[in-house]
């Protein structure tokens, strides 16, 4: 191209046009260019903001809350660790505390599996609140993780490599059964483990007895969807019943409840997920694993989880998150023991002397951390369009 | 996990000197499609499955706390009926007296549109599933058209079922439109990409509790940091939570505060998921930026933007935490959710009402967010492919 000719393109143009004109093809103009930082930089701020002023509300007493807002610790007011101090000098406030909570935890554990064949004696909590509801938050995200991504990723892979056959009229007579045994249970006035008993021994004998009858059957796909489905579901639809249920064999306010309710609420997205990655994975190594004679479970332990790394760091990532955030189900099925860290700033609110903004932000603080350095981390994996691929499909 | 006697050649499956342990080992390996799906399947069946289907009884019931537990007595649709008529319409669904003739004629334009689509789609010879797919969702198109009319067009409160539908949608909408254009901005050539890439996911890893009380602690009027601005624009003496249109909005601000950077990262990833080599091609012909976007960048992340946008509303509709939080739910009912609205009835002791509210609530998800998958989602998958 000549000269002329880029000239006389450019007097084409008009002033707006010729201002984002870029000056070389993969390169932005000079306005482009300062319009996107400064709404990129306006959004930075936005972001930051929130989390700024939780943060240096954690330093303040109440005078400096109170008394207007003040901006910038050492310049505007002088931060303190009062909060902090209020959280931390309950009795039990130690490192031997959590140390002796987590015994706590595995013998308690112990004491309830048992308990149907000898009666231990539980260990009572001996903890200050704030170091409670942190060892709680931990152990009960980190179980109902650990829960939550085997179960799922094993049922993934199975999606992924087996067909299912699932029989329409068993599902059916599953389905009536359970409403068989619910309104027994609930207008009859039947203790709850006859009528479940019972309702299990009918389905078996009728699954059999039907299996053979009705050969209509659903596939893969429909369980996929299935599972993942239940994501729409929203959780106060199950949440009563759910909590009736724990009352009935006495499991309310144990951390085994919550494990088990957050991984259930877990599952559907770890499924998602990984079903995606496993599709993804060559079947020509597992199946040469086979020949030599490995069983299923190896392949999936030795081969498959191996290779499904970054993805199962990703959902791992995902799901501690998830779980170190809930509040609806915690709030429902813990009162006292299994309390967790959200139930504790909302605690915060309760009192007579209004929300005590500084104690309920060194918490919130406290809860962030982690959750930042996790993101970080989980930042990584999906900028690599983690997401993206079970986003699409 | 490999059974010793299984690389012997020419021994009997069925050998002699087979451990216990080995028996083992091939009974779970054959039975293993069944080990993998088993435990996931149990667990959504008996903490999924059968408490939503244990809710229909509470929602069917008046339910009474006696000493030997709970007592049910069965009432038919009554906690149902009491959410569309008598005393608890007006918390449910909003005040439907004097409906101004806009509302009329607006619902009578959407049902005409609805009609209209339904006709069009039983000439077009539908399926018979699909055709009642189709009335479900027109029914409820129709309705919410109703209630917008009655209600919003009318100078009417809204109950809580509007205010949901205000979260998703309006919600959604925002959400969607700034996400994208801050994940088109990074996917630009700029300096510092990484820097705000994590910044800006950030926000969606803390817990909403947090974000509620951040926000409600930013927005304070007189304690708050924006109180200067307050002031500056004689707002001091404004409570905002006592505003409903405010507070609603206020609300979705920290909404969208936390959800943007779902949208921001997912649609990100999309972006640059798109073939350069066309970009650049188009470039070279001179193709202005409107113009690659609207022709080349669009056509190519509009599956993942219906997902996206999908996976939003499937979670918005739950949304409690942040109305609970702000406002209580306030002024009067103006901020209260579906879930709030429930769960406020649960604290009064009100399970069947609760529950039949809660199950509306996924009635409502349900019909909205399968129309919304089969009628978009579905048509421009299928377009891409």
């Amino acid at each position: 191209m000549s000269d002329l000719s880029l000239k006389l393109e450019k007097s084409d143009r008009s002033l707006l046009q010729r201002l984002f004109e870029a000056p070389a093809i993969g390169k932005m103009s000079l306005t482009s260019k300062l319009l996107s930082y400064s709404v990129l930089w306006f959004w930075a701020i936005f972001v930051i903001f929130p989390i700024y002023w939780v943060v240096i509300t954690a330093f303040k007493d109440a005078a400096a809350v109170n008394q207007g807002p003040f901006y910038i610790p050492f310049v505007d007011f002088q931060p303190n660790l009062n909060a902090w101090r209020v959280h931390l000098s309950d009795p039990y406030c130690d490192a031997y505390a959590i140390g002796r909570q987590l015994i706590l935890l595995v013998y308690n554990t112990f004491a309830f599996i048992v308990s149907p064949v000898v009666s231990l004696q539980a260990m009572e909590p001996q903890i200050c609140k704030t170091y409670l509801a942190f060892t709680n938050s931990v152990v009960i995200g980190a179980a109902a993780t650990v829960l939550c991504v085997s179960i799922g990723s094993m049922a993934a892979y199975a999606l992924a490599r087996v067909q299912y056959k699932p029989k329409f009229g068993n599902i059916l007579v599953f389905v009536l059964l359970a409403l068989g045994t619910i309104v027994a249970t609930s207008y009859a006035g039947i203790p709850w483990y006859f009528s479940t008993a019972v309702g299990l021994v009918l389905f078996f004998l009728l699954a059999r007895a039907l299996g053979k009858r009705f050969t209509s059957t659903l596939g893969n796909g429909d369980i996929l969807f299935w599972i993942i489905s239940q994501r729409i579901l929203p959780p106060i639809v199950v949440i009563i019943p759910i909590y009736m249920m724990f009352q009935a064999v006495g499991l309310l306010d144990t951390h085994l409840a919550l494990v088990i309710v957050y991984a259930v609420a877990n599952l559907p997205i770890v499924v998602w997920l990984m079903h995606d990655f496993f599709v993804g994975l060559p079947i020509e190594l597992e199946e040469s694993a086979q020949l030599d004679g490995a069983s299923r479970f190896g392949i999936f332990w030795d081969i498959v989880l191996p290779l499904t790394r970054p993805g199962l760091a990703a959902t791992t990532l995902l799901t501690l998150i998830l779980n170190w955030n809930e509040y609806l189900f915690a709030v429902f099925l813990s009162t006292s023991k299994s309390q967790t860290m959200p139930i504790m700033v909302a605690a915060k609110n309760a009192g007579e002397k209004g929300i005590l903004w500084w104690e309920m932000c060194a918490i919130i603080v406290i809860m962030i951390i982690p959750v930042i350095l996790m993101a970080i981390l989980l930042q990584r994996f999906i900028a690599r369009g983690v997401l993206l691929g079970a986003v699409k499909g | 996990m490999n059974s010793s006697n299984s690389f012997q050649p020419g021994a009997s499956p069925v050998g002699i000197s087979r451990t216990r342990s080995d028996r083992l080992n091939e009974w779970l390996d054959r039975h293993s499609q069944t080990f993998f799906i088993a435990p996931a399947v149990v667990l959504l069946l008996v903490f999924a499955i059968f408490p939503t289907f244990y809710s229909i009884v509470f929602a069917l019931s008046r339910v009474k706390f006696t000493a030997n537990g709970l007592r049910f007595r069965f009432v038919w649709f009554d906690n149902f009926l009491a959410q569309f008529s008598g005393n608890e319409q007006a918390h449910f669904l909003g005040r439907l007296t004097n409906i101004s003739v806009l509302g009329w004629v607006f619902f009578a334009a959407v049902t005409a549109a609805t009609l209209y689509w339904l006709y069009k789609s039983f000439r077009n010879g539908a399926s018979v599933v699909g055709l009642i797919g189709r009335f479900i969702s027109a029914a409820m198109a129709i309705f919410i058209a109703f209630l917008l009319g009655a209600t919003l067009l009318s100078g009417n409160p809204w109950g809580t079922l509007m205010t949901t539908m205000f979260y998703v949608v309006v919600g959604c909408t925002v959400q969607f439109l700034i996400g994208t254009a801050l994940a088109f901005l990074c996917s630009q050539p700029i300096s510092g990409k990484n820097f705000f890439r994590v910044l800006f996911f950030i926000p969606l890893m803390i817990t909403p509790l947090g974000v509620g009380y951040a926000f409600k602690m930013v927005l304070d009027i007189t304690k708050g940091p924006l109180q200067p601005l307050w002031d500056a624009i004689g707002l001091q003496n404004w409570a905002w939570s006592t505003d409903a249109w405010a507070a609603r909005w206020f609300v979705i601000l920290g909404d969208s505060w936390q959800w943007i950077p779902f949208i921001f990262i997912v649609m990100l990833a999309a972006l640059e998921n798109v073939s350069r080599d066309q970009v650049e091609a188009a470039e070279v012909d001179g193709a202005s930026n409107v113009q690659i976007f609207r022709e080349i960048t669009w056509p190519q992340i509009m599956p993942v933007a219906v997902t996206v946008i999908l996976i939003r509303m499937i979670e918005a509709f739950k949304i409690v935490d942040l109305p609970n939080i702000m406002t209580s739910g306030g002024p009067g009912i103006a901020t209260e959710s579906m879930t709030l609205h429930s769960y406020f009835l649960w604290r009064a002791n009100d399970m069947g009402s609760s529950a039949a509210v809660a199950y509306l609530l996924l009635i409502l998800t349900v019909v909205v967010c399968s129309s919304f998958f089969n009628y978009i989602v579905l048509g421009q998958l299928r377009k891409a492919k």
